[in-house]
């Protein structure tokens, strides 16, 4: 069982599929005012709670709002700032672990024990506290979530940078007259950039889970504005007389988090340098 | 630093290096001493053999000699000029006459790049080449060192070691050099390799007008090349010699048994003197 998993996991399938949901997602975020039956934050009190119908393709919720076109929007800000929180942390994690893996000596010292700080806290805890002095919003939300993730990126390359530095071709390199900038470029980046890919594609789903979670908190995205974890927080009153407003956009953070994770894996399975 | 020519191409002059250790609050120092005291020189156009066991600090005689590794006493002068406590332009064009081939070809080589990117970095580094210039440039020297057009494109590991090594050579003499260090560039290799490749380096010695520190464990290939052998061991000079003969004739303890392990061509003709080998 295990084993037919991990060959599907290694086959081109995955990947492809994986893809194709993501590719589709980015369309749906992209296209969302184009796709959507309906406004996502009119409110019609009328309308409200009502099962699917031809205008309202997943019903509405409590304020008669179409939960359709909430979802569609929804894929924007999820989908959207989950990747300038992994795009952040990612650059500022790359920038810290090669400055601190390529130079060593207080400056690597010094770097690290702030990430040993940073890690020292619980991460929900962190951004709880961040928010707790900065007031609730989505801005504060991102900026922590930033703050905590790209130690995890920092100390990866960190450690690969420390071990290729002392690689044969970068002495090489220095006998050859490369200066510290074109061994960067040429030798250490490209080489660290795939495990990046792949490390980073996992945490795009850990991104895309905390964003959701602090807004179902009630933290992070503030309402009318459509976000999934915010709609489940909204959906969560009408959980025994209207349970679909909080199952479809639980399904779409799933579906999302599934994906991402799964593509990360199969491109680990796969990826790797070829050596002898 | 500046002024005189010097006669010597490279003088080392006492030099010594030791790995410390930190204590950290109690404990044995454990700072090692690896090279001890060692002056030579290498004159141009010439070729010196360092043969040592293993851990006697060739490497990192090697090393320090090529400017990555600074000693705590004594100076390498190159063509007059200290490489350690000279300006960065002066360091920077000493870099460009002094390159090193390493033993493991594979490490040597970013796995990443292809043929041509790795013999044209250090062109790169030093002048301005066009793309075309560039390609020319690096197939000449493909073909020098027995490759072909073919073989620009590829990556390492479409090479074998033999060929590989011949990629590592291509660029240390791209910047045509004035020395360079093998660093047990054949003992990884084959025998058949092994004297292919002496035998390109000795072409390219005359055709570039090389000067070589070959370091090695081998006696025989460190024979079959260098003008002159040095014996490391411990971290020390021991021996020096002019001409195969003196090392043959040689009353040194360590050089006796050097002398000892090498195979001679039939096993009949062999003679073993401290009773230990076989």
């Amino acid at each position: 069982m295990i084993a037919i998993f991990r060959g599907i996991l290694k086959s081109q399938k995955m990947i492809v599929t994986c893809f194709l949901i993501l590719c589709i997602l980015l369309l749906i975020s992209i296209f969302a005012p184009w796709l959507a039956p309906n406004d996502p934050i009119a409110i019609n009190l009328t309308h409200k709670l009502q099962p699917p119908s031809l205008d309202y393709p997943l019903g509405t919720d409590h304020l008669g709002r179409c939960m359709f076109s909430r979802i569609l929007f929804g894929a924007r800000i999820s989908l959207g700032f989950a990747f300038l929180i992994f795009i952040s942390a990612l650059s500022m994690g790359l920038l810290i672990g090669i400055i601190s893996g390529y130079i060593g000596g207080w400056v690597d010292q010094l770097l690290m024990r702030i990430g040993d700080g940073l890690m020292a806290i619980p991460s929900l805890l962190f951004v709880l506290g961040f928010v707790g002095i900065w007031g609730a919003g989505l801005k504060q939300v991102i900026l922590g979530l930033i703050l905590v993730q790209w130690v995890y990126y920092a100390r990866v390359i960190r450690g690969m940078v420390l071990s290729l530095k002392e690689q044969n071709y970068i002495t090489a390199a220095k006998i050859s007259g490369s200066s510290t900038w074109i061994i960067m470029k040429k030798h250490i980046i490209p080489n660290v950039l795939p495990s990046l890919a792949v490390m980073g594609t996992l945490e795009m789903g850990w991104a895309i889970m905390n964003l959701s979670s602090m807004s179902f908190l009630g933290l992070g995205v503030q309402p009318p504005t459509p976000e999934w974890g915010a709609m489940i927080h909204e959906g969560k009153s009408y959980i025994r007389t209207n349970p679909t407003l909080m199952i479809y956009p639980g399904l779409m953070i799933m579906l999302v988090v599934v994906t991402f994770n799964l593509l990360g894996e199969s491109l680990s399975e796969r990826f790797g340098v070829k050596r002898r | 630093m500046q002024g005189v020519k010097p006669l010597s191409l490279l003088q080392v002059k006492q030099v010594s290096l030791s790995f410390n250790s930190k204590k950290f609050f109690i404990g044995k120092d454990l700072s090692k001493k690896v090279l001890n005291d060692i002056s030579f020189t290498i004159e141009e156009g010439t070729c010196l053999g360092l043969i040592g066991t293993s851990g006697a600090g060739k490497s990192t005689l090697g090393r320090v000699i090529l400017g990555i590794q600074r000693p705590q006493q004594g100076q390498v002068l190159f063509q007059g000029y200290d490489i350690y406590n000279s300006d960065k332009a002066t360091q920077h064009n000493i870099r460009r006459d002094l390159q090193v081939v390493f033993q493991d070809s594979y490490s040597a080589v970013n796995p990443r790049m292809t043929a041509e990117r790795i013999i044209s970095e250090p062109l790169e580094n030093y002048g301005k080449l066009t793309k075309g210039e560039l390609r020319r440039t690096v197939c000449e020297l493909l073909e020098r060192v027995g490759l072909s057009e073919k073989d620009l494109k590829k990556y390492p590991h479409q090479f074998s070691g033999g060929q590989l090594q011949r990629i590592n050579i291509a660029r240390a003499i791209a910047l045509k050099p004035k020395l360079v260090v093998l660093d047990e560039s054949v003992s990884s290799l084959d025998m058949v390799t092994q004297s292919l490749i002496l035998e390109l380096l000795s072409e390219l010695k005359d055709d570039f007008g090389l000067s070589y520190l070959f370091i090695t464990h081998d006696i025989k290939a460190a024979f079959s090349i260098s003008d002159k052998i040095g014996v490391l061991e411990k971290g020390e000079l021991i021996e020096r010699y002019d001409s195969k003969d003196q090392f043959f004739s040689s009353k040194h303890p360590i050089v006796k048994r050097l002398r000892d392990c090498i195979l001679a061509e039939h096993p009949r003709f062999r003679t073993l003197t401290t009773g230990k080998l076989g």
